[in-house]
């Protein structure tokens, strides 16, 4: 019954003093704010990254020649994946390894798909035109890309034994080829590599899904990968037998440290070479890397959040005395109307925890508003956290608590008669 | 030398003092032969205060004080400023504790009390009405009748029902909703006093009332005090430094220099 007169006698008091209570409330609203917002952008930038790694297949292994570090300190998949490197033929995986892998551990391989990469194109058909990433594959490449065939079917055996002119495309790269209700099947269009022009054949169709590292605006045509076979890839582009990077998927019952047994197998051809060897990653050990890294930036993040929200519990703690020190005639005439020490003291810690949590909603409004703009400015859909908003109004409240109880504590001891007679 | 001079002067003190007892003890033989039987209200004994206790200059401003108010008495205690007289009121309102003597409140004996108790005792025996009104800010005048029985815990349907009574009995009513800051002076008066009355209280202890107030309303909150003493039968201490006020009250406690000087009946009938 106090408990709720002090809340009304609280709000009150804030209304009262709207200018002053904003610039309490300040410390808290930014150090709230400033976590939430940060905390709403890396949530929703793990969310976004970790689903499509999942439909990428998570558990899925790439194996990859890289240059070797002259001083070997190089860690981590990161770093690996990214250096820049023009391998020569004679570095290159080769068939023969792969086979060799699946006669020494045929049981744990789902499948592996071999890719050749001819990169980014135009997919032309008279004046309509997509974007296209073009990638040659081989049979077992769609266990690994898993992609969802609406029409017609994958490349197949004969495509690529005889190196045919065939695509396997996106939904939406046909609707805007060839028009939304016609069945692209059978429907041709063209690709300019170097000075030369080929014509495919569409023979499947696939659901595109947009992915966490896609980064373009919703409006326009996405890029799409079109699939065709891998002879027809090695055609177009002229690389050489033998393959940059491959993708292995483990059979259900592959073991734990199937990832380091496969780069120590096929890291072993490499022992010789100078400049490069293979490695085997997965985005499971990527996702290991990733976590890791939020989990730095948060800590990073709820460092500074706790020294401005110090700040802001100081500033709180300020405010508090003041207004204690103003209502000390107030403080003697409830003493005298009867208040004990301990409902003087309540009253006080009330107010305090009502300007911190008030403080810290708005501070998860701003944070979240913040949150789902950075957000959407990188392109993810705003995954506010749930956990850190009940942290946050938590954490306010026991600042309010923390720094309200000393002036609270203060305005409870205040003697009577002193206080009557303040002027 | 000075011993020769001091010497008859101190022992005319001695005459003096034994004269104003003796016109004391009389005076209080008649106020108390009313109520001759009855516990008194207030009962004080030996009440002295002083302060920087332990000090070099430790400072006594009630020397000893002795006095009694029965049930539905309506007394003045009356003195000039620095007689001790709001030192008194401090101690009789157990805003302050006597350095030593007894204060028996309704039975209770306050020196004794510990802070818990005494805030009960101030919540429950007494009702404080004082000059600069001390009505709570942003809180409106229902609001502030009420704030005495929230801390009595009585329940808020309850509450409200009596503070809406006793706005009434002050000629409150249509002002219940204001905020003290949109009410004269004695308006805010009238609202303190009804507030006083929220947990009917054994005395109302008014400390200057009218001081704030210019003569007519001063004259509305006197005519309030004396409706409460002689239709509910209130037994009122009124503090105040005017021996025209205190003439209105049944009894009049005379204290100087910390020391009682005289209690008598009033000398004529209120005009």
């Amino acid at each position: 019954m106090l408990f709720l007169e002090n809340i009304s006698l609280a709000i009150s008091g804030l209304l009262a003093n709207k200018m002053r209570a904003l610039l309490t409330m300040l410390g808290i609203i930014i150090g709230i704010g400033s976590v939430i917002g940060i905390m709403t952008v890396g949530n929703s930038m793990t969310t976004a990254l970790t689903e499509s790694m999942q439909s990428m297949g998570a558990t899925n292994i790439t194996v990859s020649i890289t240059q070797k570090s002259s001083s070997d300190t190089t860690e981590g998949g990161m770093t690996r994946m990214f250096r820049p490197s023009t391998p020569a033929a004679s570095d290159l995986l080769t068939d023969d390894m792969i086979a060799e892998y699946k006669a020494a551990y045929g049981d744990d391989i789902f499948a592996i798909g071999l890719v050749e990469s001819v990169g980014s194109n135009t997919a032309i058909n008279g004046t309509q035109s997509a974007g296209v990433n073009i990638t040659g594959c081989n049979l077992e490449y769609n266990d690994v890309a898993n992609e969802e065939i609406i029409n017609g079917r994958f490349i197949n055996e004969y495509d690529i034994d005889n190196s045919k002119p065939v695509a396997v495309v996106s939904d939406v790269l046909c609707d805007e080829l060839f028009g939304a209700n016609v069945d692209p099947i059978g429907k041709s269009f063209t690709i300019t590599y170097g000075t030369k022009i080929y014509t495919f054949y569409v023979v499947g169709v696939f659901t595109y899904e947009a992915n966490g590292f896609t980064l373009s605006s919703t409006d326009s045509v996405p890029t799409t990968t079109m699939y065709i076979p891998l002879s027809t890839a090695k055609q177009i582009d002229g690389a050489s037998a033998g393959y940059q990077t491959f993708t292995v998927v483990g059979s259900a019952d592959a073991p734990t440290d199937f990832l380091d047994q496969t780069e120590e197998f096929f890291a072993y051809y490499y022992t010789r070479n100078s400049t490069y060897t293979a490695t085997a990653s997965s985005m499971a050990s990527l996702m290991e890397t990733m976590t890791e890294m939020v989990g730095t930036m948060s800590l990073a993040i709820a460092v500074i959040a706790a020294i401005s929200l110090v700040v802001g519990g100081i500033g709180v703690m300020n405010i508090m005395l003041v207004s204690i020190t103003e209502r000390t005639r107030e403080i003697g005439t409830r003493k005298a109307l009867g208040a004990t020490n301990g409902s003087i003291r309540l009253q006080f810690i009330v107010e305090s925890v009502i300007i911190c949590i008030i403080g810290g909603i708005i501070g998860i409004l701003v944070g979240l508003m913040l949150g789902a703009a950075g957000a959407k400015l990188l392109g993810y859909a705003a995954s506010p956290s749930i956990s850190v908003i009940i942290i946050a109004v938590l954490f306010s409240m026991a600042i309010g608590v923390f720094f309200g109880y000393y002036p609270a504590n203060k305005a409870a001891k205040m003697d009577p008669v002193e206080a009557l007679r303040y002027e | 030398m000075p011993n020769n001079t001091q010497q008859p002067l101190s022992t005319a003190q001695a005459e003096l003092a034994q004269k104003a007892d003796a016109i004391r003890q009389s005076a209080e033989n008649a106020a108390a032969a009313t109520v001759q039987g009855q516990t008194p209200i207030i009962r004080m004994e030996n009440i002295v205060k002083s302060f920087y206790i332990g000090t070099e200059s430790e400072l006594e401003i009630l020397h000893g004080i002795n006095f009694e108010v029965y049930k539905g008495e309506f007394v003045a205690i009356v003195g000039a400023s620095g007689s001790g007289k709001s030192t008194l009121m401090n101690i009789i309102g157990a805003l302050d504790k006597a350095t030593s003597g007894t204060y028996m409140l309704d039975g209770v004996d306050v020196s004794k009390l510990g802070d818990l108790e005494i805030s009960r005792i101030r919540c429950e025996k007494i009702g404080f009405v004082f000059q600069t009104f001390n009505l709570i800010s942003r809180t409106n005048a229902l609001r502030n009748v009420e704030l005495p029985m929230m801390y009595d815990k009585v329940p808020r349907a309850e509450r409200s029902k009596r503070a809406k009574e006793l706005l009434e009995l002050v000629e409150m009513t249509d002002r219940a909703t204001h905020q003290p800051n949109e009410l004269s002076g004695g308006q805010k008066q009238r609202v303190a006093i009804a507030r006083s009355m929220a947990n009917d209280p054994a005395i109302i202890l008014a400390d200057e009332p009218t001081g704030a107030l210019d003569s007519k309303t001063g004259r509305l909150v006197m005519d309030i005090f004396h409706r409460l003493h002689e239709q509910q039968g209130k037994t009122i201490v009124l503090i105040t430094h005017s021996h025209e006020l205190a003439e209105e009250c049944q009894r009049i406690i005379t204290i100087s220099d910390g020391k009682i000087i005289g209690t008598r009946p009033r000398k004529g009938v209120r005009a």
